[in-house]
């Protein structure tokens, strides 16, 4: 009796600390973290922080490129304003709005295709044949290459009279007369697609077989002893596995492909057809010297891919801090 | 159920041969338990009969059928491997039905299935669990149970216990042998756990580099192992080697000059040894006794107590060691002389070559290893 009095007594104000406050211990550690953390947080403050703010706040003003230091504060009329009526501003502008679409479709052809052709790329790459590591090797240099300058290679083969790839059409019978790909509004945005596939395709099997070689072998020889089909071996198996990675995959290729501006302006300069929401931003921003409005832009680009990825990482559960699996 | 027929199987990865020639006769329900030192093509053996790999040469049956091209669906058997192989995505329901989908069996038949091998194994609290939520036994018994649901004719473990501690190894290793009185089929096993073996099997096959060193019952394979590796590599601790020379063949058997010792004569025939040969004595560490007037002495190094017995491990002179196990707590203290006899009826003679030679016939030696009634009547 006298003892479990005693244990009771003795472990009550044990734990009272624990609840109470943290241990010096912890709260120097705590302290350590802070400072450890705090030069990537200054940085990360100054070169991402700062200029998103500026470019915020310009978005509220009449900012000028020619005199950028003379502006007023005109609230919300870049977005949207009412003169005599009628309605103007970004939120109105039909080329605005075709460009967010332009933008949004090209995104979602491209990433998924890309995704269903990096998978297929990864899982060949990752069965073991002679001249594995080479192939690895030379399917990268696509994505090696500086997009401006593969762009402006896809141009010439691409162009309407000198263009190789006409020429093979033509030759073939596939074609009666040559195509203007780039300029055709048809064929325009699908040639991007076709470049931006060409390009990337090798990043995404990359992350993709990454995940592949995570994956343990021996569950691949149960799968066999049990005599399951390969097509069912990847859908039940191998793709739940490396959905994670997959998932993130698409998410990385959605951000860049979603603020897509080099491969578009050198394949097509400011065509109606194929702007993407950066070509509209640098437009106004630069060529029109409007920086109010192109600010505005920059920071509705911001919102809408911000919105996107967080309805895709819902879509996909993904928990970027934690396990996924 | 079905018996398993290896003819002069041949296994070569590249130019390194793996398995050279294995003739090997597996009967229906046998327990078989493949045995050996780490790289010496136990797990080979086992992935070529379940067609995880493709045999070089040589002929597999399986219940009279030759299976060389057959892919391991269509043979007949059920593998449990050592790291488990669990789909880790899904429960362990649907682990052990997985397999199943495809044979075209109906959901109610896959269930009954999958939930009486789950009774069986004592899971069936388990089953809406996925892998990572198990313990290491518990995931075991899943990848055990994965094989009872297919029904295979022959079942094939691959050192299915050595991911688990001690205790579970015990007991995971009684409820496989229970497993194999239960459902009669036959089983392969591999390990290169000796206790495993000895405990399990109807038959021991003792691999070493890839050739059969040995086969047959695990007392057979303990009391009479037909060369050096197998004489080493059973039996813990190992048994005790001695090179000698052979002083004396007669009709009652060999005699050899121990080192620093008196003679011994062991009761087996010379098989083609000659007086000045050197052979190699074995001698298990429970049969060399403490006694008054032994054939050799040596000076006590180490003295191991375990509770129910005592090791002893004796300096003879120039680096010859041996170990002794004798029964209780030690009555010898480090550093002491004793005097050592060795029973002859249970000494191993070895050739050079490291073949064992054979005992005595029974009939018309009084040396002979039991005193069987055989040997009485003669």
């Amino acid at each position: 009796m006298i003892m479990s009095g005693a244990t009771i007594q003795a472990s009550a104000p044990a734990r009272e600390t624990v609840r109470g406050g943290r241990s010096s211990l912890t709260r120097s550690r705590i302290r350590a973290a802070w400072i450890f953390i705090a030069p990537t947080l200054i940085v990360l403050a100054l070169i991402a922080g700062w200029p998103l703010a500026r470019t915020i706040w310009f978005s509220f003003t009449d900012a000028n490129l020619n005199s950028l230091n003379d502006y007023e504060f005109i609230g919300l009329e870049n977005y949207i304003a009412n003169y005599d009526g009628e309605w103007l501003g970004l939120l109105t502008d039909t080329d605005w709005w075709r460009s967010v679409w332009n933008t949004v479709w090209f995104t979602a052809i491209s990433v998924s295709i890309e995704a269903v052709l990096g998978t297929i790329v990864a899982l060949i790459l990752n069965a073991s044949f002679p001249g594995r590591g080479i192939m690895r090797a030379v399917i990268l240099i696509p994505w090696a290459i500086p997009t401006v300058v593969s762009a402006k290679m896809w141009n010439w083969m691409l162009h309407d009279q000198f263009g190789v790839i006409n020429d093979m059409l033509l030759r073939l019978g596939l074609i009666a007369a040559p195509i203007t790909w780039t300029a055709n509004p048809d064929t325009a945005l699908w040639t991007v697609v076709m470049v931006d596939v060409w390009k990337t395709t090798p990043f995404m099997a990359l992350l993709i077989l990454a995940a592949l070689q995570m994956l343990p072998g021996d569950i691949y020889e149960a799968a066999k002893v049990d005599g399951v089909h390969p097509v069912r071996v990847f859908f039940r198996v191998t793709l739940p596995l490396i959905k994670p990675a997959l998932i993130v995959a698409v998410i990385f290729r959605a951000l860049d492909a979603l603020r897509v501006f080099d491969l578009i302006y050198v394949l097509t300069a400011n065509s109606r057809d194929t702007m993407s929401m950066s070509v509209f931003a640098r437009q106004q921003l630069v060529d029109f010297q409007e920086v109010g409005l192109g600010s505005a832009a920059s920071t509705l680009i911001f919102l809408i891919i911000a919105l996107l990825i967080v309805i895709t990482m819902a879509a996909g559960r993904v928990r970027l801090g934690g396990e996924t699996r | 159920m079905a018996d398993v027929v290896l003819k002069n199987v041949r296994k070569s990865f590249g130019r390194a041969r793996v398995i050279h020639g294995v003739d090997l006769d597996v009967k229906d329900g046998e327990f078989l338990v493949f045995v050996g030192p780490s790289g010496c093509g136990k797990s080979t053996l086992l992935r070529l009969i379940a067609g995880l790999e493709d045999i070089t040469s040589g002929d597999l049956f399986i219940g009279g059928q030759r299976v060389n091209d057959l892919a391991p669906a269509k043979r007949g058997i059920a593998m449990v491997f050592q790291s488990y192989a669990l789909y880790p995505h899904m429960s362990v329901y649907d682990n052990m039905a997985f397999g199943l989908e495809l044979a075209k069996s109906s959901k109610a038949q896959i269930d009954a299935k999958v939930r009486e091998a789950a009774r069986m194994l004592q899971i069936e609290n388990l089953l809406d669990r996925k892998p990572r939520q198990l313990s290491g036994g518990q995931r075991q018994r899943v990848a055990i149970g994965r094989a009872i649901v297919r029904d295979p004719k022959v079942f094939l473990f691959d050192e299915p216990l050595s991911n688990l501690d001690a205790a579970l190894r015990v007991q995971t290793r009684i409820e496989i042998a229970k497993l194999h009185t239960d459902t009669r089929a036959t089983m392969i096993y591999v390990t290169h756990d000796q206790v495993e073996a000895m405990t399990l099997a109807d038959r021991i096959v003792v691999l070493n580099a890839g050739r059969i060193e040995q086969v047959g019952t695990p007392l057979e394979l303990y009391h009479r192992p037909a060369n050096l590796f197998v004489a080493g590599f059973l039996g813990s601790p190992q048994m005790n080697f001695i090179t000698c020379v052979v002083s004396h063949v007669g009709s009652d058997g060999v005699q050899v000059q121990l080192p620093n010792a008196g003679m011994i004569t062991v009761p087996v025939s010379s098989d083609g040894v000659r007086v000045g040969e050197t052979v190699t004595l074995g001698i298990r560490p429970d049969h060399v006794k403490v006694s008054a007037q032994g054939t050799l002495t040596g000076r006590i190094e180490l003295v191991e107590e375990l509770g129910e017995n005592h090791l002893l491990y004796v300096d003879f002179g120039k680096d010859r060691h041996l170990t002794i196990r004798e029964p209780g707590d030690a009555r010898h203290g480090i550093g002491q002389e004793v005097s050592l006899s060795l029973a002859p009826e249970s000494c191993h003679l070895f050739k050079d070559s490291g073949e064992a030679l054979p005992l005595i016939a029974p009939t018309g030696t009084p040396m002979a290893r039991s005193p069987s009634p055989a040997t009485s009547a003669a």
